[in-house]
């Protein structure tokens, strides 16, 4: 309990793994914070990167880490944008109400 | 060691509450100031346990940057208003029992990866980049960055280029009544079509088209 170690880290990654997953059923209204809950996960997916590379001494996932920190960067942009583009068209941005494709 | 351990419960807790918070509070930008709380607690934890570097560039990406977009596109789009005006959720009890059974699935199953893991060592010693005790972190991610992963580095480059050039043109419109600067035209034009003599009658004015 004191002593802190690797499965700390990877329970915490886990957690937050699930709450991100979990927001994402949760929230039917509103789109944004869908976008953060994928965020919540890419942050959990770099805990457990970090963690491991520290427990290991191995220097390549704290490289990833930086490669899923740009991938996650860039997604957030894109998403967003979309998001602008669709209230303009449609004025609001509730989930339920996108269904064009009635897929 | 026991700073190290409470330090950990404290950041911890912190993560945890903030990103249930994140979640289900109903005001969007109270969620976007949890998600910047989680990203701090987060990299004070890398920054804890060696990752210096990677903490740092948390908070410079993560913080500086992707939080303020979300901050900026909150405020842009009139959500607060919308979501304070129906404050009855429904549907969100329905969601909520789907999303538990398959939270509670996911998580037990990540229980029993990190519980039961016993992998061979020679798993653990693919990689040759192992820490070197005498440099910092940035230091050798810095040598290792720029050498062996340089191709990737610039791919990343690439995708930031992509992302960068997609939400412009996503969201550039073209307007009619708004007259923009066209430098070719600019350029190019002379005398004959920009200077023009008019021989004025007088008491009568000029009447110039633009």
């Amino acid at each position: 309990m004191i002593e802190i170690g690797l499965g700390h880290y990877l329970t915490l990654s886990a957690v937050v793994f699930t709450i991100g997953i979990v927001g994402i059923f949760i929230n039917r209204k509103n789109i944004i914070i869908i976008l953060m809950s994928i965020e919540l996960i890419l942050l959990s997916v770099n805990i457990n990167l970090v963690s491991f590379s520290i427990y290991l001494q191995d220097l390549v996932g704290q490289i990833f880490t930086i490669f899923v920190l740009t991938v996650g960067a860039a997604e957030a942009a894109i998403g967003l944008a979309i998001i602008v583009i669709y209230y303009k068209n449609k004025g609001s941005i509730d989930v339920d109400k996108v269904s064009t494709l009635k897929g | 060691m026991l700073v190290h351990s409470l330090f950990f419960y404290f950041f911890s807790t912190i993560v945890v509450f903030s990103a249930i918070m994140v979640t289900i509070s109903k005001n969007t930008v109270y969620s976007v100031f949890f998600l910047i709380l989680v990203f701090v607690s987060v990299s004070i934890l890398f920054i804890m346990i060696g990752a210096e570097f990677i903490g740092m560039i948390m908070l410079i990406v993560y913080v500086g940057a992707v939080a303020v977009l979300f901050l900026f596109v909150v405020m842009m789009l009139n959500v607060v208003e919308e979501t304070t005006k129906k404050p009855e959720r429904k549907g969100f009890f329905n969601n909520i029992s789907v999303g538990s059974v398959v939270g509670i699935i996911i998580f037990f199953e990540l229980l029993v990866v990190i519980g039961g893991w016993k992998y061979k060592n020679s798993f653990f010693s693919l990689s040759d980049l192992r820490f070197v005790s005498d440099t910092t972190n940035t230091h050798m991610l810095g040598k290792v960055l720029y050498t062996e992963y340089i191709y990737l580095f610039q791919v990343s480059g690439m995708i930031l280029l992509v992302a960068m050039i997609g939400a412009i043109s996503l969201t550039f419109s073209k307007k009619d009544n708004i007259k923009r600067q066209n430098y070719f035209n600019q350029i190019t034009r002379d005398k004959s079509s920009g200077v023009s003599l008019i021989e004025v009658e007088t008491g009568k004015g000029v009447k110039l088209d633009d």
